[in-house]
């Protein structure tokens, strides 16, 4: 096969089924589309298909008022009517108030790019819907200047989801889908160890323990993730907390538990029973 | 073969697309599943499966459509998913005894009870009341009881950690926030509003034309949808079961930003004299200040299984918390509310065959009822907006 094959990167671990996912989207040019748990690595995911394949990264963050037309170019009136008022440029050009968004840049460039969609769920609900055939047949016109655009080389699209909104039928038959799952303890560990080399055996034994231990019971509402952990031993260090007294105190649990009603949840139990 | 495959996984429910299939066949051709079964399942999972919660089907589909095939790849890949947590998580030793009672001579038992008994009990194996080791009540021990109210627990343990968790992860039984939404959003009135004015875009244009060009800029009131919301939610108790899916119409209603205005309050069973805004630490404002707010412009949804006592409804002081001696009873702040606000339904999630509970039977005699599906929910909306004559019963 002539592409390159994605690997994942020293800082980025990634899963065999992760992997060939990545490589399937790229192959078959269809928009991977990935979901998981807050913190899984999701949107970093991107950034180590565009670190590992060179490629250069487009981000398109979506929020609730984003529209899919913003995506591919906006046309500033605004700016041209002032413009012509004040007599400042030669509006009979209206190129020059096209602005492309990063879907439309994505589809112009020259070289093949990987695009981040970020978090497409934020959206109104009929925002995929709207960006269906741009992203099906990688070609859009500007319609004020008559212009049409279409990828010289289809990006590698990349679209992260945290479930808020379920995604209609019709975008997902065009998608790659893989769903991210929690890392086990072993994978965890390696993970961590990315992140914080130096670590001791026993304090990330400890910590592993612990951490484990708050996501399984049943009563915590938000569980913590695998950014949060990261968080939370980062906290233990500069705080030179020694392995034994994680177990004791579960120190610095704020970093983990973001929710009062968790927070208070696991004191009780610390409180009232053993910890494991 | 492969096209068999292809069948087998839409005779187990999942709705793979030709598209869908297409892709496989390209990914196939291309070689990406490396002559590998434990690949192809990959593969084939990431191009045809694209919600989690359908996971499940699909490794069920894929493990009896392969079984003649079976390899320790394979095995491996069963095993895992039975690892996978998305099954209730309850011991061996919880199920055997969960299996203590079935849940239909449960509730036959149970509403036996509830029609012999005239008194309020305490202790005891029997009747229904606190403490003691009757399946019924609350505070009680016995593995599948009933709960009557009492803090958390679901109606009876066996629905709780029972299969009812388990189907919540499937999509086909669940009404996602996204078809919330849709039902939602035809849930509205356009109308010109007070607030902050806008700019008019056609009349500034017309106006600047008129001007010989010199931009005038006109604005005026916008057009907003004039409806204003409110949700009363049951939670706790009965209501645990239900808790997921009472989040997703909660969140797709507090999501949809077209509401003029929309307020929520949760109550335990039945509304009485207070209203909620937190059920955990009891804050809320009594019933009557709520109602003051209010108009017969307000639009009412209520959401709750209406499961209860019929005692909780008709009785001075029947309300489900023991510390708490109503007045007024459950009806007749139901019938207070109604008359309040006339444009109101109650929404159930209990399917509609249990609706013959005597409780339920009560509540539906005064709001119009429906279930909480995409039917259910539409229908309502319907009544709502006056497509459907409003009438209870």
């Amino acid at each position: 096969m002539s592409f390159h094959l994605f690997t994942g990167t020293d800082t980025y671990l990634v899963t065999p089924e992760l992997r060939d996912a990545v490589n399937v989207a790229c192959a078959l040019e269809r928009p991977l589309l990935i979901r998981g748990e807050p913190g899984t690595g999701k949107t970093v995911l991107a950034e180590a298909i565009a670190q590992n394949l060179g490629k250069q990264l487009l981000t398109w963050h979506i929020k609730s008022t984003t529209k899919a037309q913003e995506g591919l170019y906006v046309y500033d009136t605004v700016q041209r009517l002032n413009d012509a008022r004040f007599g400042d440029r030669d509006v009979s050009d209206i190129r020059q108030y096209i602005k492309f968004g990063p879907l439309g840049l994505a589809l112009r460039s020259s070289e093949r790019v990987v695009l981040l969609i970020d978090e497409i769920d934020k959206a109104d609900m009929e925002f995929p819907n709207d960006l269906l055939h741009e992203l099906d047949r990688m070609t859009f016109t500007v319609l004020e200047t008559g212009d049409k655009v279409s990828a010289q080389h289809r990006p590698i699209v990349v679209i992260t989801s945290n479930n808020e909104k379920e995604l209609p039928d019709a975008f997902l038959r065009r998608c790659v889908f893989h769903y991210i799952e929690f890392p086990s303890k072993e994978s965890m560990a390696e993970i961590v160890r990315v992140h914080h080399p130096e670590i001791e055996d026993e304090l990330l034994r400890q910590v592993l323990l612990r951490f484990y231990w708050l996501r399984e019971l049943p009563e915590v509402r938000k569980r913590p993730s695998t950014s949060e952990l990261i968080d939370w031993i980062a906290a233990l260090k500069r705080g030179g907390i020694a392995p034994a007294a994680i177990e004791r105190e579960l120190p610095f649990l704020g970093v983990l538990l973001k929710r009062e009603h968790d927070l208070d949840t696991v004191l009780n139990k610390r409180r009232f029973g053993r910890v494991s | 073969m492969f096209v068999d495959f292809l069948y087998h996984l839409r005779d187990t429910g999942l709705k793979t697309s030709s598209t869908e299939w297409l892709a496989l066949m390209e990914a196939l051709a291309a070689g990406h599943a490396r002559g590998d079964l434990n690949t192809f399942y990959h593969l084939a999972r990431c191009l045809l499966v694209k919600r989690e919660s359908d996971y499940d089907a699909y490794d069920r589909a894929f493990a009896s459509f392969f079984s003649d095939l079976e390899t320790a790849e394979l095995s491996d890949e069963l095993l895992k998913w039975l690892e996978n947590p998305v099954l209730p998580q309850i011991s061996d030793e919880d199920r055997a005894k969960l299996k203590a009672f079935d849940l239909d001579e449960l509730a036959e038992r149970f509403r036996q009870l509830l029609e012999e008994q005239k008194e309020r009990h305490d202790g005891g194996n029997r009747w229904i009341g606190t403490g003691g080791t009757s399946p019924f009540g609350h505070g009680g021990a016995h593995p599948s009881g009933v709960q009557v109210g009492g803090g958390g627990g679901g109606r009876t343990a066996v629905q709780v950690a029972g299969a009812r968790r388990y189907e919540n992860l499937r999509s086909d039984r669940v009404l996602d926030t996204r078809q919330i939404s849709v039902a939602l959003r035809r849930l509205k009135k356009l109308d010109r509003d007070e607030g902050p004015e806008e700019l008019q875009l056609d009349e500034t244009i017309d106006a600047s034309a008129r001007n010989a060009g010199e931009i005038e800029l006109v604005f005026g009131p916008p057009r907003r949808n004039r409806v204003k919301l409110l949700l009363l939610m049951d939670v706790g108790g009965s209501m645990d079961p239900y808790t997921l899916l009472s989040e997703r119409l909660f969140s797709a209603a507090h999501a949809a930003n077209h509401f003029k205005k929309f307020e929520y309050r949760f109550f335990h069973n039945c509304p009485y004299e207070r209203l909620y805004t937190d059920m955990r630490t009891w804050q809320g404002e009594p019933t009557i200040d709520v109602l003051k707010r209010l108009d017969p412009t307000w639009t009412l949804v209520f959401v709750g299984d209406a499961w209860m006592a019929p005692t909780e409804l008709t009785h001075v002081g029947g309300a489900i918390d023991f510390d708490h001696r109503n007045i007024i009873t459950g009806i007749q702040w139901l019938h207070r509310i109604r008359q309040r606000v006339p444009n109101s339904v109650w929404l159930n999630p209990e399917p509609k065959r249990r609706w013959t509970a005597p409780s339920i039977k009560l509540v539906k005699s005064v709001y119009p009822m429906y279930e909480l599906t995409i039917d259910g929910l539409t229908e309502a909306v319907d009544v709502l907006r006056g497509r459907r004559p409003n009438r209870a019963g």
